[in-house]
């Protein structure tokens, strides 16, 4: 049965409004740059899409209706709006899927049930990216494509193998039919009966405070952090990397019993969670620390966290035809990620802001100088209701210092604004459908803007701020 | 009418008809536990995020996963509860309310929701008591009082194993505490729901709680809406401190009490008389 509040209604109709009333395109702003310092730039900008491919064409986020069919709790239990996690969904991810009341082995379930849910989003939207070059060059223009779609398709196997043992199996198959594991691993829980020792082993989300993988965004221009993916111009091949993408590792963990206190540190190999063995000998570091406080009258607890990712990539390697041997891989450089964030809590109003810095060695930036960055973001939810979310995100990131001195230093900067609805049609304990409207617009001066699904080109000009913009209408559903 | 002020008036009445229709009636349901007062207006969108699933929109216990849970859920328009520090029959404080959303039920399908804000359980215990006219001006109950708790003794442990086989806790929670005694499979609850007696070889929680107080609180009060009774007319305090002292040894835990009962079995098992019909004599 499908019914609606009058809140609701009012709700959608406003943000609808909103949305239609947004600017249709922008004045890019363009200026003068060397032309071999273009060549050059160009020359290393195809890092980024060849990654966003790899990774961004099926859902990021997951919710688990499994889980409320295996405890009979509604999705509204675990997440504010799914598939974001509340203080008690984060108790319960943070005890392996265990609710603590000696219900959770699978010998108490009934024979009948599978630990699966499967989650996928047929959608309409439409993409639209300015300053994209055609022949004869220099010429651009901008290039708008739009019509049905459908993302690719999660299979979301998680659950307990036995008391304190957890486990995670999540195969994606990829819109064009690309078939990949986006998470496997198992997790011995309450080590020593404590809840402050947990060991999970495998391929998993790093303990990313502000989650990518319970994210509320979709479109190819809001689904994601610019803080979390970023890598500047002239990123050596071999160093793909995003703090935003599962990881394979080993993860010691410890909360609270309230998880109110939370501690993570995850040993991780440095293919950025390709499977196979690494090219190099360095291991990569994650560590994350966050305590919410029970104050204020709101729908959760305000939670602070800090988080550091530290990591080495060889930067030279023995050859055989002029081809790296993998396992080879020495003079290691570093690179780090670290940041603040935060979950804040006016009344039916989340705020998540988040802060980062970030540096990469010069020889892993392939120059002179080690390039520096900084982000800032900004997430809103209003949670009106349960079956109810308006959304609202600004992200900011500047480069503080290129790798060559030769790139203009706003090179690669961006602004990323996004603002969305979720509805919920129906709430209850054995699937989920989301009403999903989301209009994302991102600005990067001289380089295309990641993008969900990969497309844009570099303009001519490193110089020019290039808009790519996403409006989706989509309905999300998991069972 | 110009076509702008017929929407601007259209906008407004609807407007004012979402504003009248989402309108809920005060709920002036209030609870204080410690500093915290809760507000059952507060307390309603929360139960329907977290509670309606099992409990129900009426708080019935009918919510739609009723059906496959057992137990079932409670019925809160009753107004009777297990987990009190009350008399039986009377209304639980609003702390004990407050304790029962935080501790969650062992061996149920409720489970702690201590992850919750403090307030947010404050409001929660409001708008759970609106369901029951039982609430309408009742005056706070007033706890009963827990003795300080004698030394868990050879000898208090020993006398607890007696009280055991006299008041027949055995018939309904077996010899060894394995919640198979004989009547056991007989059991039901006021609402003829078959109940299973609580199996103390099952781990360190007992149905309102992990203390010694909390035990002895429990077969002091009962458990409302179940068999088990209160035995607070028909056992002594210091009986009821030897009944925990005695519990806590069918536990599988390292109680001081079950360290104390394993020494002692070591020397003088075979004077043991067996718990059960058998045992009468001791």
């Amino acid at each position: 049965m499908i019914t609606w509040s009058g809140k609701d209604i009012a709700i959608l109709i406003t943000v609808g409004l909103a949305i239609g009333a947004a600017p249709s395109s922008a004045t890019p702003v363009s200026g003068e740059s060397p032309p071999e310092v273009t060549a050059y730039i160009r020359s290393v900008g195809s890092v980024q899409p060849a990654y966003l491919l790899s990774t961004r064409s099926v859902h990021r986020s997951a919710e688990i209706p499994a889980f409320a069919r295996k405890y009979g709790l509604p999705c509204s239990a675990c997440h504010t709006v799914w598939p974001e996690l509340n203080a008690f969904g984060q108790r319960f991810r943070d005890n392996g899927y265990q609710l603590g009341n000696d219900r959770d082995s699978p010998i108490w379930q009934n024979n009948g049930y599978w630990p699966i849910a499967v989650r996928t989003t047929p959608q309409v939207h439409l993409e639209n990216t300015t300053h994209q070059p055609i022949d004869p060059p220099p010429s651009e223009r901008g290039i708008t494509q739009a019509g049905f779609d459908i993302s690719g398709m999660d299979l979301l196997m998680l659950g307990t193998l036995h008391k304190d043992i957890t486990f995670g199996l999540v195969p994606t198959i990829d819109a064009d039919g690309t078939a990949g594991v986006e998470a496997a691993f198992v997790r011995f829980d309450n080590l020593g009966h404590s809840p402050w020792a947990n060991l999970k082993v495998g391929k998993f989300e790093l303990d990313n405070l502000l989650s990518e993988k319970r994210f509320t965004w979709l479109s190819n221009n809001g689904g994601f952090l610019y803080a979390y993916h970023y890598q500047p111009a002239g990123s050596v091949d071999s160093y793909a990397f995003g703090i935003g993408d599962n990881q394979i590792g080993a993860e010691v963990s410890g909360h609270s019993i309230n998880s109110y206190t939370r501690y993570s540190v995850s040993l991780l190999t440095t293919d950025d969670g390709e499977a196979g063995l690494p090219g190099g000998n360095s291991m990569d570091a994650m560590v994350s620390l966050s305590h919410a406080f029970a104050t204020g009258g709101g729908l959760g607890p305000q939670r602070i966290g800090v988080f550091a990712y530290l990591g080495h990539r060889p930067t030279a390697f023995d050859v055989v035809n002029g081809e790296p041997i993998p396992g080879t891989g020495t003079a290691n450089k570093s690179f780090y990620r670290i940041g603040a964030t935060a979950q804040v809590w006016l009344g039916n109003l989340e705020l998540l802001p988040l802060v980062a810095r970030a540096q990469d060695d010069a020889a892993l930036g392939g120059s002179t100088q080690k390039p520096t960055w900084n982000s800032a973001l900004l997430e809103a939810h209003y949670i009106a209701t349960t079956r109810l979310m308006v959304q609202g995100r600004y992200e900011i990131l500047r480069m503080s210092k290129q790798a060559d001195p030769a790139i203009p230093k706003t090179f690669g900067n961006a602004d990323a604004i996004a603002v969305g609805v979720r509805a919920y049609p129906f709430m209850f304990s054995r699937d989920g459908m989301a009403i999903h409207g989301e209009f994302a617009m991102t600005r990067t001066v001289g380089m295309a803007p990641l993008s969900g699904d990969g497309s844009g080109v570099d303009p001519y000009d490193p110089a020019t701020k290039v808009w790519s913009r996403s409006l989706l209408l989509a309905f999300d559903f998991a069972f | 009418m110009r076509p702008q002020t017929r929407w601007m008036s259209l906008v407004s009445a609807c407007g004012a008809v979402l504003l009248l229709g989402g309108a809920t009636p005060a709920l002036a349901q209030e609870t204080h536990v410690a500093n915290r007062t809760g507000h059952a207006t507060a307390g309603k969108p929360l139960y329907q995020r977290y509670c309606v699933g099992c409990h129900g929109d009426d708080g019935d216990g009918l919510g739609e996963n009723a059906q496959w849970i057992d137990p079932k859920p409670r019925d809160f328009t009753t107004a009777t509860f297990k987990c009190r520090s009350t008399q039986s029959g009377s209304l639980p404080t609003d702390q004990d309310l407050y304790n029962s959303v935080a501790r969650g039920f062992v061996a149920t399908n409720m489970p702690p929701w201590d992850a919750l804000t403090p307030q947010n359980r404050v409001d929660l215990v409001s708008y759970i008591k609106t369901f029951s006219p039982r609430w309408a001006g009742a005056a706070a109950p007033t706890p009963i009082e827990v003795p300080a708790e004698s030394p868990a003794t050879i000898e208090s442990i020993l006398h607890g194993r007696e009280v055991f086989q006299r008041l027949e806790c055995w018939k309904c929670h077996g010899p060894s505490g394995h919640g198979d005694g004989p009547s056991a499979s007989t059991l039901t609850d006021s609402k003829d729901n078959p109940i299973r007696p609580y199996n103390f070889s099952m781990g360190s929680r007992f149905k309102c709680g992990t203390t010694n107080q909390d035990l002895y609180r429990i077969f002091m009060t009962g458990l409302d809406g179940t068999p088990m009774p209160s035995f607070s007319d028909n056992l002594q305090p210091s009986d009821a401190w030897d009944l925990v002292h005695f519990l806590r040894t069918l536990q599988p835990l390292n109680t001081p009490e079950a360290l104390t009962w394993q020494g002692w079995l070591k020397t003088h098992r075979g004077e043991l008389k067996p718990i059960g019909p058998e045992g009468g004599a001791q």
